[in-house]
């Protein structure tokens, strides 16, 4: 998903750098205020730990892999600040140490992973964890929380790849949100694993959701984060008219759809008054909710499945 | 152990090596810029730019087989939306530009990567004021990298030595009990650094 240079315009690579840098600046001035000297260690540690941790390769069907992405996994480890300084750090290395994702394309990359990804996540995230008491709810949140972070980040790749008027919206809106329903499935299974393998062991290294001393700042990150995927939605959905016209292009370049021009534009209220799921917009919105139930019961089954038993001893000791 | 496999070619000796980091971050910005900004009519522009990435990339003494071999690995993103592009009014040329723009910026980002070691970089965002948690983050990741890399391929070495399952669900959950427990020890450590850090003096 790290988008390189010359794809972007420049007002679309702007726009999110501003955005980005204005969300980084909260974070990191959130962190300055609350952030306990000995934590600071740790987070140069963690951003270590995520670029290693995606190195890992996990074994796919038919010799592809995939990796972790971890940005819900650092909302879970540090906390939601402290995950969008870590995941920049992250991404800012990638850029300047391997060449992966441009330095033009550097904010949008931070805006799609680190500012979308992880607001985005914290707040599935703790919504679910609120709904979902206990341990088992935890692991759902946070395999819910991946699943929704990797779709929310690839639905604003494709939305600036579409701003840039590189490829239009009605194509890469499908193309990208169907291939990452499926990666996010992945991402959900590794944050998932791994979140239980450190339970297993140092269950106080788990962020706790619970009581926290700042209640009203973290409402207020959840509201912020719930809203910026709100605003998502809405941003996407006028945009979600335009698929059956991105689809037929592709169809007509093929050969196999219905002759070029040859279809007169549909007024827009037309197909709000077909009933049921008449028209092909208001049946890719079903799809996508439906996918999202099934999403949602899969994380909360991978939980049962999961979840450590009760009676699970106490944690060995720990060394200072 | 290879401790170089991150910024393999950053700290060779060569005029480009020895340039500023910041000259060298500012013109790659500005030729990234260039590459999006200028109109496919002025190819020649296009042309001029990849003519001097030549120059810069003959003059840094970067093995081109090095710069090839990293331009086909990040390639493939660039190329999947140039074939998306295709399919749109006037795509064939939307897709030829995607790919001639993307391929110069990922060849400036690979001279620049491979030209400027990391603590330079540094140095630059430290004096162009990016925030001083963020600078520390990045310094201490930066330093820890190569540590953790070490510890995971141990870790994996000896996870290899002692299990030869081949099904792919017991890989996922040994691979992420792997990854749980660098975490576990990645924190541990960070505490070790913590004290070694206050016991240096650390503000």
């Amino acid at each position: 998903m790290h988008v390189p240079d010359g794809l972007l315009d420049l007002k679309t690579a702007s726009t999110t750098a501003a955005l980005s840098v204005s969300a980084l600046a909260v974070a990191l001035r959130r962190l300055r205020l609350g952030l306990p000297r000995r934590r600071v260690p740790l987070m140069g540690l963690a951003a270590a730990f995520l670029f290693t941790a995606q190195m890992l390769n996990f074994p796919v069907a038919g010799g592809t892999s995939g990796h972790l992405l971890g940005a819900v996994l650092a909302v879970v480890l540090l906390g939601p600040s402290a995950a969008m300084v870590v995941m920049t750090a992250v991404l800012l290395v990638q850029c300047l140490l391997f060449a992966d994702g441009g330095l033009l394309a550097l904010g949008a990359n931070v805006f799609n992973m680190a500012v979308v990804g992880v607001l985005g996540g914290s707040a599935v995230y703790r919504a679910v964890c609120r709904v979902l008491p206990g341990r088992r709810g935890l692991l759902a949140a946070a395999a819910f929380a991946s699943w929704c972070s990797t779709l929310l980040a690839s639905i604003g790749c494709a939305a600036e790849l579409a701003w840039s008027g590189v490829v239009p919206w009605g194509l890469v809106f499908p193309a990208m949100t169907t291939i990452h329903m499926l990666i996010a499935l992945g991402e959900a299974a590794i944050t998932t694993l791994v979140i239980v393998a450190i339970l297993r062991v140092r269950p106080d290294l788990v962020e706790p959701t619970g009581t926290s001393p700042d209640a009203r700042a973290l409402r207020l990150v959840a509201a912020f984060g719930l809203a910026a995927t709100i605003g998502l939605l809405l941003f996407a959905l006028p945009f979600a008219s335009s698929w059956p016209d991105g689809l037929e292009r592709v169809g007509q370049v093929l050969g196999f759809g219905p002759a070029a021009g040859g279809r007169p534009l549909p007024a827009p209220m037309a197909e709000y008054r077909l009933p049921g799921l008449g028209s092909a917009t208001a049946a890719t919105s079903a799809a996508g909710f439906v996918g999202t139930l099934v999403a949602f019961a899969l994380a909360c089954a991978l939980a049962a499945a999961l979840a450590p038993r009760a009676s699970a001893g106490a944690p060995p000791d720990r060394r200072a | 152990m290879r401790h170089d496999f991150l910024d393999k070619w950053s700290r060779l000796d060569s005029p480009i090596h020895r340039a500023p980091a910041g000259l060298k971050l500012g013109l790659a910005l500005a030729t990234a810029v260039a590459c999006v900004a200028v109109p496919l009519a002025h190819w020649w522009a296009l042309v001029a730019i990849g003519a001097c990435l030549a120059l810069v990339a003959a003059a840094s003494r970067v093995p081109p087989s090095f710069v090839l071999g990293r331009l086909l690995l990040l390639e493939p993103l660039a190329a999947g939306v140039a074939l998306l592009s295709v399919f749109q009014p006037d795509g064939a040329r939307v897709a030829v530009a995607i790919v001639v723009r993307s391929t110069l910026c990922l060849a400036t980002m690979i001279l620049l990567t491979s030209t400027t070691p990391f603590a330079e970089l540094l140095r630059t965002l430290r004096a162009l004021r990016v925030p001083a948690l963020l600078v520390t983050v990045l310094a201490l990741m930066y330093r820890y990298l190569f540590v953790l890399v070490d510890e995971a391929e141990r870790m994996q070495r000896a996870r290899r030595s002692r299990s030869f399952s081949g099904r792919r669900a017991h890989a996922w959950a040994s691979l992420a009990t792997l990854a749980g427990q660098l975490f576990v020890r990645s924190s541990e450590r960070a505490e070790r650094i913590y004290a070694a850090m206050c016991a240096r003096g650390w503000r």
